[in-house]
């Protein structure tokens, strides 16, 4: 006996097997990332401004990210309406276009958490704080590294304003001279680059867009493998081809989702 | 019915089976819900017998605090090296075996066995479907467990050992342990949670879309409902936790301060952490599903035993709308009662009222619940089988504890009993001789269905009485050894705590345990070697019976109502041979002028059965 609604709703319920599948997911999910975000307000709620840091992300990098999902999201409305109209090629077209924004995304994202690892916060012991660049960029530099390596001293290129001056000083600080400054291992109380253990600001962003992430790249795998082999399914079972696509739609409008709570309370507020 | 089995057209049959499948196939990677349910059922009950033997070891350390452990204890030095020198158990091997047993118990063996097990062999069976809505995830499912399984397992032997910090993990504490148990635990949890997540999803969508024609939501067996609201359970209150645990892990691995406040000392330093987090958090999180976890264990035992015992009974069950709606209840409230377990974290007199609130009102479906399993009985010619036995045992033991549960939950009285002897006594009482005691009436049950032979009655009575005996001689103890003051999770078994008094002005302002309380120790020591004593003929029981069990004579031998059991014995690959269609409610036991003291879900006003 084979397992029925697989393809066609059931009457009373209107839908079939998969939506059902999907919608319940996608509600576990929002728990999932409802936690997360719970845990944002809490942290951001219990830090004193000036640990919170604002500012770091670069704005229009984001909002151009948030451009290529919101793209994302309606090209694959495009491709299941295509199989809808049962046009193919079109369908071909549009997932493609799907696909390639998902890893458009993923590569300006790695690009983003890049420029982070390399970007530094120096904690002095006589309770100043800098951001800047260390000599030779490296990534995920600590002070017990510095120490191991025996070096007195860094060569540290500071940013002109630190974030806990405000948002406005944040916005200037590119303009004028970089100066790099030398600073002795012994005045250095902690040294840490914009990793999660920077701060809890930090460890949020990472663990919500790491997990974000993981999200867009499953959702891309599922619609390449539609896009790919799974497309087959076109000549013996159509229906369930299209479905197929309208759930993997259905999980790739909540990851849009995730995102557009993501970018304004990370990168704006 | 065996004869109407036997009598189906030939190619009805042939439906069932495209084709023949290899054992891989078959018995290993196999996408039939039954198949998935046994393997799931077999790997539980192994976990359940694993996490007892690690409690067994525990005892004996508590009643006899240093002394080599008897018969396993060159073992333990052997497999695990200093932490059981001469076969002692130290106190850091005490912690882990502590941590893992509430782990193992409650995520590798009571879960998966009334969830995956049961929920898996017997809701499309009950609901009329030929398997589950998603095989394939349904398999993904029982292997993301296994996975998780073997991930907590083998953190035994890894250098340090297993996790230490308690089954509730609490941060710092979790976090600040360094050895890499806790990183094992939060990868092995994430694939139980992910394992439980997709068993839901499964579960809810097959309850929504695979019910037969006729079986409206009313008519389902009260098993199902129990399932489908433990699957809503399991579906929104686990990814909070793996939420949790995500962010533990970033703790432990990539130095973040998500559950360590700022100043956080460990070993008597300043930790090099950034600060800023909150230990408290870790607590809500976990318990936002460690509470709806509790009724994850306890609805699906109350759908087993509202199955036995409307069977045995013979007659409808008393009040099936109020269960339905009552544990449509507890799911709900189940989310708003969670920070009862935390009065004493000092999170405010103002949320605990809330809490004692909701945490009352939750008691009242509970209890209407197994108000209903009392009237039921009330009247019925009852049939006392191993099945029946355990399900009337389940009634008073679920009420001890439950109403024992009750001071716990005011914080008044909580501020004395929280963390002591008494807790655990409680919630053992729940899950112990309550959830435990209805697994086995299920497994005595359904065992027919699923081997076409029954257990033995005899040996199944044994396993009873020694079982209902000996986890009283085990837990009754402990509720007067907590309200003495006994703290829980102690290595030494409150050793050096009993001789703590302290004296004012010749006045004792500080007792320390009386020997009457410490010499309980042994009393419930040799408790649990009973109790593992009378399981030997439970597990002989279950080998022996598939091979030499009495064999029924029809598909269903307690002629019982509902549709498992109006399919083949062992139900084929595909359940039914025909499609069944439902014409009443699940419990239609001695109707007045039927030939019959049963009428089957799927048997029209005629008279004749569908198939």
């Amino acid at each position: 006996m084979d397992i029925p609604y697989t393809s066609q709703p059931r009457p009373d319920t209107g839908i079939y097997n998969a939506k059902v599948g999907i919608w319940l997911f996608l509600a576990s999910e929002v728990m999932l990332f409802g936690a997360l975000f719970s845990t944002y307000i809490l942290l951001r709620v219990g830090a004193r401004p000036e640990d919170w840091p604002t500012g770091l992300l670069n704005v229009p990098i984001g909002t151009f990210n948030t451009a290529v999902l919101i793209a994302s999201s309606v090209t694959v409305v495009m491709a299941w309406a295509s199989l809808k109209m049962k046009q193919f090629n079109r369908f071909k077209l549009f997932q493609a276009i799907t696909v390639l924004c998902a890893l458009t995304f993923l590569g300006i994202k790695s690009f983003e958490y890049r420029d982070k690892f390399t970007h530094y916060e120096v904690w002095k012991t006589d309770g100043t704080r800098i951001t800047g660049h260390l000599e030779g960029k490296p990534m995920f530099m600590t002070l017990e590294k510095v120490k191991a390596a025996g070096k007195e001293s860094i060569l540290f290129t500071p940013d002109l304003h630190h974030y806990s001056e405000g948002k406005k000083a944040m916005h200037e600080r590119d303009h004028g001279d970089h100066k790099a400054v030398e600073i002795p291992v012994a005045q250095i109380k902690r040294l840490s680059a914009f990793v999660p253990a920077h701060s809890t600001y930090f460890a949020i962003y990472f663990t919500l867009t790491g997990l974000h992430a993981l999200h867009v790249l499953g959702g891309a795998v599922v619609m390449a493998y539609l896009f790919g082999p799974g497309a087959k399914m076109w000549f013996t079972d159509p229906d369930r081809l299209t479905n197929r696509v309208e759930v993997s739609g259905l999980f790739w409008h909540f990851v849009d989702l995730v995102w557009i709570f993501l970018f304004p309370i990370l990168y704006l507020l | 019915m065996q004869a109407t089995t036997h009598t189906m057209p030939h190619a009805g049959v042939h439906e069932a089976h495209h084709e023949e499948q290899g054992f891989w196939r078959k018995y290993i990677f196999s996408t039939d819900h039954k198949v998935i349910g046994i393997q799931y059922g077999l790997t539980a009950l192994v976990f359940l017998l694993f996490g007892f033997f690690l409690m067994m070891m525990m005892r004996w350390q508590i009643a006899h605090p240093g002394q080599p452990i008897p018969l396993v204890g060159w073992l333990l030095e052997r497999v695990l090296g200093d932490v059981a020198a001469k076969g002692v158990m130290s106190p850091d091997l005490y912690n882990s075996f502590g941590a893992m047993h509430g782990t193992i118990m409650v995520f590798l063996a009571i879960v998966p066995l009334a969830f995956g097990a049961f929920g898996n062999y017997v809701v499309p069976l009950q609901i009329g479907a030929p398997d589950m809505a998603f095989p394939r995830v349904n398999m993904a499912s029982y292997q993301a467990y296994v996975l998780g399984g073997i991930i907590m397992f083998v953190s035994f032997f890894i250098p340090g050992g297993a996790a230490q910090a308690g089954w509730t993990s609490y941060s710092p504490l979790a976090t600040s342990i360094p050895t890499d148990g806790q990183t094992f635990w939060l990868v092995g949890m994430i694939f139980l949670i992910t394992s439980s997540l997709l068993g839901a999803v499964n579960f809810i969508a097959t309850i929504i879309q695979l019910r037969a024609p006729g079986m409206t939501w009313m008519r389902l067996p009260f098993f199902v409902w129990a399932q489908f609201v433990t699957g809503f359970l399991l579906l929104l209150a686990f990814p909070p936790l793996e939420a949790a645990g995500i962010m533990q892990l970033m703790d432990k691995v990539a130095g973040t301060s998500f559950f360590l406040p700022t100043g956080l000392a460990v070993g008597g330093e300043l930790a090099n952490i950034s600060g800023g987090g909150s230990p408290l958090l870790w607590q809500h999180l976990f318990w936002f599903l460690g509470h709806p976890e509790v009724y994850v264990l306890i609805l699906p035992a109350m759908g087993i035993v509202c199955e036995v015992i409307a069977n045995n009974t013979r007659k409808p069950i008393w009040g099936y709308k109020s269960l339905v709606y009552s544990a449509l209840c507890i799911g709900f409230l189940s989310f708003i009662v969670w920070a009862h377990h935390m009065y004493l974290t000092g999170m405010g007199t103002k949320v605990a009222t809330f809490f004692q609130t909701t945490t009352m009102i939750i008691s009242i479906p509970s209890v209407i619940i197994l108000t209903c399993f009392f009237i039921s009985l009330w009247g019925g010619s009852i049939r006392f089988n191993t099945p029946m036995l355990f399900c009337l045992a389940f009634l008073p033991m679920f009420g001890i504890g439950g109403l024992t549960g009750l001071p716990l939950g005011f914080a008044a009285s909580d501020l004395h009993l929280h963390d002591t002897y008494y807790v655990i006594a409680h919630f053992h009482y729940v899950v112990a001789p309550g959830t435990i005691f209805a697994l086995f009436a299920g497994i005595y049950y359904w065992f027919p269905k699923m081997t076409g032979r029954m257990m033995n009655e005899f040996w199944g009575r044994v396993h009873f009485w020694g079982s209902l005996i000996f986890m009283n001689v085990v837990f009754q103890p402990m509720f007067a050894q907590g309200m003495s003051g006994m703290i829980r999770r102690m290595a030494d078994g409150g050793a050096n705590y009993a001789t703590a008094t302290l004296q004012k002005q010749g006045v004792e302002v500080i007792g320390g345990l009386s020997d009457k309380m410490m010499n309980l120790h042994t009393m419930i020591l040799w408790g649990a070697v009973f109790l593992a004593l009378v399981q030997i003929p439970f597990i002989i029981n279950v080998f022996w019976s598939i091979k030499h069990g009495k064999k029924v004579t029809s598909d269903n031998p307690w002629n019982a109502t509902t549709l498992e059991w109006q399919t083949p014995t062992p139900p084929p690959h595909g359940n039914f041979a025909h499609a069944p269609t439902v014409h009443r409610g699940p419990y239609e036991y001695s109707v007045p002028g039927h030939s019959s003291d049963f009428i089957p879900q799927n048997e029209t006003d005629k008279g004749s059965r569908q198939h």
